[in-house]
């Protein structure tokens, strides 16, 4: 009985492995550098989506906006301010979070669908602040944007330098969301999204656990979409359209809700098929996103990594 | 004439274009909260069936030379049937577990329409015209009237109201409510409620495409007409909470006039002012204007 859950976990650990290996060694096997940073970056994205919905049931439909705001902030700092990038990735950062803290503290007064519908209509209030705005570009963008010397020490130019980087800022984040799912902290977050009465009634403080999830999360949304701005040198009103948003729910839902890799395979995965078939199809990538999305939550809901764990039990079971 | 400094024109013209714009909320989210009701999913894919109801009624006058008043009748028939079509292959499987997924569903449907309608029609708009018996404008003294304006805010309010009285105040209605609240029970009354549900999918897919008809000559029918307005109405849904039909009729018109007064005061805030107004609404209500606390 206690022996199988440590054969799974040690497996997990190997698989773990070979992909951090893979990963070191993308540049040197022929992979796109500009590709694996910005499937990187979405994965950042999707990991921090996730542990919003899945580990605290908490389904937020804008969370393009976290992303768009910090992408904008860095690209402003970096590009006329002339900011360090790694000041301008940590005040991007840091303007998701607040955003963030904003719109949960309204947010979290609905649960369920419509906390959907609000984070969607904040996130879309944003979004309009943006077109507007005078430092945005409106419709360009801030185009343009320069990576800097990271300390001043490292020219972020190169593509390899970037990509380590890129990848380091990743490790963390996806060790830090293990970190904090395994915390005390972690247990209450998914004992509210099990059963929130009786969170409630065991005399925790279900809004405030909640509120730091959402903070938690848009932050390292922000994370990813500086990051993101200095891999690709532009931040676009594309970064915060709710199209983006319900990318990255299909990411985590395609590769697995309430796992730590779902998120990121499901971020390789649709990234890596926008890259292949957009010159390829045109238009019809949208549907075919979105005949994935139908597909998953028709018959797939566990997503590829979920459906492998549960293959992995039955087969065990029987 | 001037009313705060602004030609009385321009003003009463504004009010009318904000009481248009009411008039699409109000039947956008009337067809989400019936759909709401009996099926407890969450319609996201609405903004893409109204987009549909419009192309319909373009590509039958295009094509077919059908006129608009047949389209108001065909196209609703059309959509209605591919409801139906949706209802019975896909968000029947979705009644048992989380409400989540039959939003995420329904944004996957929506996403599948926006690209389909792209590649036949491409992103720029066209454009239907007004009907003949609807040309031009009524000069009431104190301003000139678009005939067809007129007529939308009209028929939305008939359409509304019908479609509240139908289910508040008929045997039909009955049943439907009944449904909502306990369908083991309505079932074994007898009442087929698959059907019953099927029905209602089908007729709030319908609602969404007469409003598509009748915002077609108004507006440029585009693939991307409907994905926008559709965030809109949603937090015109959380504004007067879900629960209550006339509540989703009143909000939808008044979010349209406060819309149009923004425009005319300080243009730059109307495309958020509903979500300022949501924002503030949650703090002080959060169930919505007539929605009950649970």
């Amino acid at each position: 009985m206690s022996t199988a859950p440590d054969k799974t976990q040690k497996l997990g650990r190997v698989v773990l492995w070979i992909a951090l290996a893979l990963l070191v060694a993308a540049p040197f096997i022929g992979l796109y550098p500009v590709f694996m940073m910005k499937a990187l970056c979405y994965a950042i994205f999707a990991c921090a989506f996730n542990l919003l919905l899945g580990y605290t049931g908490l389904l937020s439909f804008g969370h393009a906006a976290y992303l768009g705001a910090a992408a904008y902030t860095t690209g402003y700092l970096v590009r006329s301010v002339g900011l360090s990038p790694e000041l301008g990735i940590i005040a991007g950062t840091l303007i998701a979070a607040l955003c963030g803290l904003v719109i949960g503290l309204i947010a979290i007064r609905r649960q369920g669908i419509y906390f959907a519908m609000v984070t969607l209509a904040m996130a879309q209030m944003i979004y309009f602040v943006f077109l507007q705005a005078p430092f945005t570009g409106g419709e360009d963008g801030l185009q343009g944007v320069p990576r800097g010397n990271l300390f001043g020490l490292f020219s972020l130019a190169n593509d390899t330098v970037l990509y380590y980087v890129v990848l380091a800022v990743f490790v963390a984040v996806f060790l830090f969301i293990i970190r904090i799912v395994h915390s005390p902290y972690g247990q209450v977050l998914k004992a509210i999204r099990e059963n929130e009465p009786r969170a409630v009634s065991l005399g925790y403080d279900v809004d405030r656990y909640k509120l730091l999830a959402f903070v938690l999360s848009t932050a390292i949304a922000g994370l990813a979409g500086s990051l993101k701005t200095l891999v690709l040198g532009f931040a676009t009103l594309n970064d915060a359209h709710w199209s983006i948003s319900g990318e990255v729910i299909l990411m985590t839902l395609l590769g697995g809700l309430g796992t730590f890799a779902g998120p990121v395979i499901g971020a390789f995965t649709i990234i890596g098929l926008q890259d292949f078939l957009s010159d390829r199809v045109g238009s019809w990538i949208n549907v075919i996103i979105g005949v994935i999305f139908v597909v998953c939550v028709v018959a797939f809901r566990k997503g590829m990594v979920g459906e492998l764990q549960a293959w992995r039990q039955r087969k065990r079971a029987g | 004439m001037e009313i705060f400094g602004i030609p009385i024109q321009a003003f009463l013209g504004q009010l009318l274009l904000g009481l248009v714009n009411g008039s699409f909320y109000a039947m956008l989210s009337l067809g989400l909260a019936v759909i709401f009701g009996l099926l407890g999913i969450v319609n996201f894919a609405h903004g893409a069936l109204y987009m549909i109801g419009a192309y319909v009624a373009f590509v039958a006058l295009d094509k077919f030379g059908i006129n608009f008043w047949f389209a108001l009748v065909i196209s609703p028939l059309v959509v209605g049937a591919l409801g139906v079509v949706i209802e019975r292959t896909l968000l029947k499987r979705l009644y048992k577990i989380d409400p989540i997924y039959g939003l995420l569903l329904t944004f996957g449907l929506a996403l599948i329409a926006e690209g389909v309608f792209r590649y036949w029609f491409d992103v720029s708009g066209q454009s239907y015209p007004v009907p003949d018996l609807l040309q031009g404008a009524t000069n009431l003294g104190f301003m000139v009237l678009p005939n067809y304006r007129a007529f939308v805010v009209f028929a939305s309010v008939v359409i509304c109201l019908s479609t509240w009285f139908v289910i508040e105040r008929t045997r039909l209605g009955a049943y439907l409510r009944a449904g909502t609240e306990n369908p083991t029970l309505v079932q074994a009354f007898g009442i087929n409620v698959p059907m019953m549900v099927m029905l209602t999918y089908g007729g709030g897919c319908g609602l969404a495409a007469l409003a598509g008809v009748l915002a077609a000559p108004i507006i440029q029918v585009t693939p991307l007409m409907g994905s926008n307005l559709i965030i809109v109405v949603f937090a015109v849904v959380v504004i007067g909470g879900m629960g209550s039909i006339l509540g989703s009729i009143l909000t939808g018109l008044a979010l349209g006039l406060i819309e149009g007064l923004t425009k005319v005061f300080y243009p730059e805030a109307s495309s958020i002012v509903v979500f300022v107004i949501m924002a503030i609404v949650l703090m002080i209500r959060p169930a919505g204007l007539f929605g009950k606390e649970k």
